[in-house]
């Protein structure tokens, strides 16, 4: 029955349909240590939802436990409601797409493919029918009679992906899929990832450290610390409006503004691209926070020049600015300048 | 690789070529001496003849020699290859109290003395089982083979184990596999060959097992080594031990051939 090719749900279903995937008050515990703790989770019908975290902040635990291979110490976990907390891996209707991969060495391109479908007792002519269909939707159907070892890893990943697809889950894991690629195969592989899941309409769940394969993938983003949750929200949520130091500091360049020098008593973040830089005579811009000091360091980065800018109330601020004057004009800006730097309230975020 | 000289490869091959004579020579004078009319071996041989050949292939005794030898090397290989592989997978997959001792225990059989071994069994089928009404019997040698045969099959399975990647049997359950089919589809397809090679010499070590068979054999069983043991001591038909000698010299090659086949087809697929 897991293999069984559903009709998909219809749309209207989905909008009062229970979540995907529930994780209530989730906990793991290997002996002493607790990799999770009391996570709460709710992933949306056809969401694409990253779970970001440095190496062990608990991500990877929660999608196993999500898959069945890891027991909850405490907690529940629903599939579009049902409760699987004590379902065994192969009665739950998820797929995973591992780290390594984790391709049968011994089976061909089309058998890894059509493992699923031979498990479920799916007949034979209907399945090289299915395994045909899955391999030219990854465009690797010319591979078919070979073995995983004969492959590159671009192609083995797109094999894992098609003998995960191809039971048509409700929801797909991937476990740091492209983590093994390097930088250009990556990218190319994030957007068929994207692409792939519109096509198919599945919730994606999605493991990874990078938070820049987090914003330009996910439609939320969960970001994960010491086994809890720190901020869910889409990309531009968590990276615009950190709710926490951690969130602000894992994704991307902050400032951290202390409490004793914003308008609200509140500690606050604000990014660097949204710092502005001025000249030490330039006015104060009102519903600012503003403060002038010396620029202490300018890194040239391409698209940006970063600007660290030592201020007199004590913090060091970044600004970050395009370079979009003339491509072989200096800065206006050197080390050593008297500065201004401001931004709007509006633009920093409190963080807790 | 490494540069040889001219000298150093001379020295080298004549190393080896004396080497591989003294392990050959004596075989190839075996299976000459086999179709030799005289009833000691010699050489060179007289004249050449069939004759032991003949006698061989209608000797009773040696019919039900091979045939007990055969039955006790399946019995101790299937005891082997079950225990063995069930221990295999104990060790490698769980933690549990007294791991490393089970270890120690599996693989000692084969550091032991066979006479040990013998005794050991021997006085414990004829003065504890026996007085108790348990008679062993024929299969007293089958257990006795097999106690020993067991780390064959273990070595081999649990070094295999230990290389398989967790991941794809959880890759397998992920996509709808029982844990019986992970294991029929997935897992023992990544064993089956050290499975195999284990087979092959936990039946290669019972086959040629002497020393303990004296001792755990019932009265008036024999299994070939025993045969030719008992031939070699009534030398007037010396020939007569070439002959089935021949026989298990070419039988031999098949184990051999076999696993190294197996081999070939491991290294191809890592």
């Amino acid at each position: 029955m897991h293999a069984s090719a559903q009709p998909a749900s219809s749309e209207s279903d989905t909008k009062t349909a229970p979540g995907a995937v529930t994780l209530t008050g989730v906990t793991k515990q290997f002996g002493d240590f607790t990799a999770v703790e009391a996570l709460d989770l709710e992933v949306k019908p056809g969401e694409f939802l990253s779970m970001l975290g440095p190496s062990g902040s608990g991500k990877t635990t929660v999608l196993r436990m999500i898959a069945g291979f890891e027991n909850v110490t405490s907690g529940s976990i629903r599939l579009s409601g049902l409760d699987v907390t004590e379902v065994p891996p192969h009665a739950r209707q998820v797929n995973t797409v591992f780290q390594d991969y984790a391709l049968f060495p011994h089976l061909t391109i089309a058998e890894n493919v059509g493992y699923g479908l031979r498990v479920a007792g799916v007949p034979r002519a209907e399945r090289a029918a299915q395994v045909g269909v899955a391999l030219e939707q990854v465009r690797l159907s010319a591979v078919s009679n070979r073995l995983p070892h004969q492959l590159s890893g671009g192609q083995r990943q797109r094999i894992a992906l098609a003998r995960a697809l191809i039971l048509r889950p409700q929801v797909l894991l991937l476990d740091e899929p492209l983590g093994a690629l390097d930088k250009q195969l990556r990218e190319e592989m994030q957007i068929e990832l994207k692409q792939i899941q519109r096509e198919v309409g599945i919730t994606f769940i999605f493991v990874t450290h990078d938070q820049e394969e987090a914003l330009t993938l996910s439609d939320r983003v969960a970001v994960f610390n010491n086994g809890r949750i720190e901020q869910v929200g889409t990309a531009r949520e968590v990276y615009e409006f950190p709710a926490t130091e951690f969130v602000a500091k894992f994704l991307g360049q902050s400032n951290l503004v202390p409490a004793s020098l914003s308008s609200d008593g509140m500690q606050s973040s604000v990014r660097p691209e949204r710092v502005r830089l001025l000249r030490a005579t330039d006015p104060a811009s009102a519903g600012s926070i503003s403060m002038l000091g010396t620029i202490s360091e300018t890194v040239y980065s391409g698209p940006t020049t970063r600007f660290i800018v030592a201020t007199e109330a004590g913090v060091s601020i970044i600004a970050e600015r395009p370079n979009d004057h003339h491509p072989s004009a200096e800065s206006a800006f050197s080390r050593g300048d008297r500065v201004r730097v401001e931004w709007t309230k509006d633009h920093a975020s409190r963080i807790a | 690789m490494l540069r040889l000289s001219l000298g150093a490869k001379f020295t080298l091959g004549t190393i080896v070529a004396i080497a591989l004579a003294f392990m050959y020579i004596p075989l190839f004078l075996v299976v000459v001496n086999s179709f030799s009319a005289a009833r000691l071996s010699s050489w060179p041989i007289d004249s050449f003849s069939t004759i032991w050949w003949e006698k061989a292939f209608v000797s009773e005794p040696i019919r039900a020699a091979l045939l007990n030898s055969v039955i006790v090397g399946l019995g101790a290989t299937t005891i082997a290859l079950i225990l063995g592989t069930l221990v295999a997978f104990a060790l490698q997959r769980y933690t549990f109290f007294g791991k490393q001792s089970v270890n120690l225990l599996v693989v000692l059989p084969i550091a032991l003395p066979g006479i040990v071994t013998g005794v050991a069994l021997n006085n414990t089928y004829n003065r504890v089982l026996e007085p108790i009404g348990i008679e062993v019997g024929y299969f007293g040698m089958i257990i006795a083979h097999g106690s020993f045969c067991i780390v064959m099959v273990f070595n081999n399975v649990l070094a295999r184990l230990r290389r398989i990647n967790p991941s794809i049997e959880e890759a397998s359950r992920d996509l709808g596999a029982t844990p019986w089919q992970t294991f029929r589809l997935v897992t023992f397809p990544q064993f089956r060959s050290a499975f195999v090679a284990g087979a092959i010499l936990a039946f290669a070590l019972s086959f040629d097992e002497v020393v303990v068979t004296i001792f755990t054999a019932p009265p008036g069983v024999d299994t070939l080594p025993l045969w030719i043991m008992n031939q070699m001591a009534r030398p007037n038909e010396a020939s007569l031990v070439n002959v089935v000698a021949t026989i298990v010299i070419v039988a031999s090659f098949i184990p051999v051939w076999v696993s190294q086949r197996l081999a070939r087809g491991a290294d191809e697929r890592d």
